[in-house]
């Protein structure tokens, strides 16, 4: 019974942060301007990186923390080498 | 893909009041992402998610794997301090980013320069 | 002591860190981790970072706790703005900081940031003005004094000049 409850909870925070993931891409994709996308992709990241840890949670393996991990520890490389990207003023949109 | 851990009533109410509260906050940082009008709104949402977000669900696993494992385990930590460490410094850049290229292209209401300060 | 270790704080984090991700405190791992935090603060050494001299302790912990207060207490504000929006004024607000020691305004930068609802977009180093951007701004001056007495003026009795 209380094992059926997790269940249902974990699913359920795992269907809200998929839905998360997608206002993230959303935004992404909609722009406006080359910053809101970036925005977007570093959201997308992070939400990843917290669904990633649901499933962790879900199986009990220990894999996924890995996983997290290195995406906690590099994801925002990308965003720094886009934001220093614009930072130079040579994107012509 | 119904599937959940075995744990003592307490652990597993604990987790998952944890793991839905910090889905819930990143959704609605992800959504602030959607729903606020301009581009220096819209960079305030997305701490939701990495602060409090992050801060939940992290506290949830530890949780979690600590009642499964039968001993105290605090690795997920590690994940907390790198993204409480990196997404300050990625949305400082990318305001600046976005500053720079507001005031070069002359659009929006932003402070032209930093002359002005006195007043 | 000084020569042999000259970071003791990124030492000590580095160390922490190791055992962290080994997720264990067995006699091994704590002598691999106290050479590998040795060396590899020794190595950081080449870059001549500023030393962090800390000139108190007490109000770190005191800054801890606000910020963490201050965070729950801003999601929650946060959220309620995107759930519930209502008309409200956003703007950049200009702080003159008398903190220069560069750690402190590291901290204090990450503080700002994490905290949803202000942004720190920049700072200029010669005039010691911050620019950081407001959510809801209601009242500028607000603003500005609650960084300083709340923040900065810790900041300031944490980090030696």
């Amino acid at each position: 019974m209380t094992t059926l409850a997790l269940a249902i909870a974990i699913t359920a925070a795992q269907i809200m942060l998929g839905l998360a993931m997608g206002c993230a891409a959303w935004r992404t994709f909609l722009g406006p301007r080359a910053q809101d996308r970036i925005l977007g992709l570093d959201t997308l990241y992070v939400n990843g990186m917290l669904l990633l840890l649901t499933f962790g949670i879900q199986t009990g393996r220990t894999i996924y923390f890995e996983a997290s991990l290195i995406i906690a520890l590099l994801g925002s490389v990308g965003t720094v080498a886009l934001a220093k990207f614009l930072m130079r003023g040579e994107v012509i949109e | 893909m119904i599937e959940a851990p075995d744990l003592p009533v307490w652990a597993a109410l604990l987790v998952g009041l944890l793991v839905v509260g910090g889905a819930a906050f990143a959704l609605i940082g992800s959504l602030g992402l959607l729903r606020l009008r301009s581009f220096y709104d819209r960079v305030h949402a997305p701490t939701l998610g990495s602060t409090l977000g992050v801060a939940l669900i992290v506290t949830g696993s530890m949780l979690c794997f600590s009642v499964l494992q039968s001993k105290t385990l605090v690795h997920e930590l590690m994940i907390f301090i790198l993204v409480s460490l990196t997404t300050p410094v990625t949305l400082m850049l990318l305001a600046r980013a976005a500053l720079y290229r507001d005031r070069t292209s002359g659009s929006g209401d932003v402070p032209l320069t930093d002359d002005d300060a006195s007043n | 002591m000084k020569r042999w270790i000259p970071h003791p704080l990124l030492a000590a984090a580095l160390f922490i860190m190791w055992l962290l991700l080994n997720q264990s405190v067995s006699p091994g791992h704590v002598v691999l981790g106290a050479v590998v935090a040795l060396l590899a603060s020794r190595a950081m050494a080449a870059l001549r970072p500023e030393p962090v001299r800390l000139a108190s302790v007490t109000p770190v912990l005191e800054l801890a706790g606000l910020v963490l207060a201050d965070v729950i207490r801003s999601n929650l504000a946060v959220a309620r703005a995107v759930l519930f929006p209502r008309p409200r004024v956003s703007g950049f607000v200009r702080v003159p900081l008398d903190l220069t020691n560069i750690h402190g305004l590291t901290v204090l930068s990450c503080i700002v940031t994490a905290t949803p609802g202000t942004l720190w977009v920049q700072f200029d180093r010669t005039s010691g003005v911050l620019l950081i951007h407001v959510l809801d701004l209601i009242d500028e001056e607000a603003w500005v004094r609650l960084l300083k007495t709340r923040y900065e003026a810790r900041l300031l009795r944490i980090f030696a000049q």
